[in-house]
């Protein structure tokens, strides 16, 4: 899809969820719950002993039964029908012929745990702290853009390798 | 306003309608099922866009493809403008619309890490549930290691609790800080996303890389 029409789309969905649930989208949000939903499951008492996990086990709800974990579990099927019918279906490690499968993957665990770490240092990724922020024009927004965005850039020369 | 006058005489109220859920309550069940089919889209558009590939993705750094640069101010500025419409039509109660919290420290450094993740991973969380479910094995391993780096944050929270809480102002908005009406900022933004999105067009074309953009 045309990139600048992919955007209205994107950003179609990302109204319709603050006109219905004030809220904006969010990815890394999801991921906490299943995070905390685990740790409740091996070790009960260390969520509740803890200063981070604590905040987010309610009583009644299973952390897995929240609006964020639905929400995302909704990504998954909605990019699955959209690479259904755009032919993209198919199981791969995607990388630049320059490096190993084997590289890519340790890249992309340590990219991840990165990005994991910093999303809830900054209490959002770039779904619900960037995106959804800029678009309510929240200060956090434009400053997590930013940062996300220039950290990319400046490190972008040392990791050429990987990508080009 | 005209609007909802005439709405109103036909007996149909859409002022402060919304946002629907706070404002109105539903049952648990249909909140959730609201929160799938917003993730629906959410994720048929990010996949549409391009995003389910990490070197297209990745491609905004190095300027062969700036896809991301597009989808992400046109969809920042769709939802903008449209919750200026939306309040400017009295239809939706910004009062309730929620506004990130800003702690200047972890807002920074937060997004400092999340940068350098992005760059060596290649995704970011929302575009790798979207890879990983067209069958990229990288993005399973990215999310993988995502869930390894929140616990590792949740398992030292102790160590980091004074940044995570430093200098907390609240939720201010931009508009406010800059003493600007939001529609003002908003045009603002819109100018700054095209000049952005007409330099990126010319740097597609200097940093051209055809057997990438073949492959992705």
């Amino acid at each position: 899809m045309n990139p600048y029409l992919a955007g209205v789309l994107l950003g179609l969905v990302l109204l319709a969820s603050f006109y219905l649930t004030g809220r904006g989208l969010g990815a890394s949000g999801a991921m906490k719950s299943v995070v905390v939903s685990g740790v409740e499951k091996i070790a009960p008492s260390h969520v509740s002993n803890s200063g981070f996990y604590s905040k987010y086990v309610s009583e009644e709800a299973s952390p897995l039964k929240t609006w964020l974990v639905l929400e995302v579990f909704g990504v998954l099927i909605g990019g699955f029908i959209s690479g259904a019918i755009s032919g993209r279906l198919g199981l791969k490690v995607e990388r630049s012929p320059k490096i190993t499968n084997r590289r890519r993957l340790i890249f992309a665990a340590i990219g991840g745990a990165l990005f994991g770490f910093g999303s809830q240092l900054g209490r959002g990724c770039t779904s619900g702290a960037a995106l959804s922020g800029m678009a309510v024009l929240s200060v956090a927004g434009f400053v997590t853009m930013m940062a996300i965005f220039g950290t990319a850039f400046a490190l972008a020369y040392f990791f050429r390798k990987n990508w080009i | 306003m005209p609007l909802h006058i005439s709405l109103e005489k036909t007996g149909f109220k859409i002022k402060d309608m919304g946002p629907i859920i706070p404002v109105f309550g539903i049952s648990e069940e249909l909140n959730l099922l609201i929160a799938f089919i917003i993730g629906l889209g959410f994720g048929f558009a990010l996949e549409q866009a391009g995003f389910s590939s990490s070197r297209k993705l990745a491609g905004m750094f190095y300027g062969y493809d700036i896809t991301v640069l597009k989808v992400f101010f046109t969809a920042a500025i769709t939802a903008m403008l449209g919750l200026i419409f939306l309040n400017y039509l009295e239809m939706i109660d910004m009062g309730i619309i929620y506004v990130n919290q800003y702690y200047i420290q972890s807002a920074i450094v937060g997004g400092v890490i999340m940068g350098a993740g992005f760059i060596v991973g290649g995704f970011c969380p929302g575009t790798s549930v979207c890879a990983a479910a067209i069958g990229k094995i990288d993005a399973m391993v990215f999310i993988g290691g995502s869930l390894l780096g929140i616990i590792f944050f949740g398992e030292t929270y102790s160590w980091w609790e004074e940044l995570y809480n430093k200098n907390f102002i609240g939720s201010p908005k931009l508009s406010n800080t800059l003493n600007l009406k939001d529609g003002v900022l908003a045009l603002l933004v819109v100018v700054m996303a095209v000049i952005m999105f007409w330099l990126g067009e010319k740097a597609e074309k200097r940093f051209n890389r055809d057997d990438i953009i073949k492959e992705i």
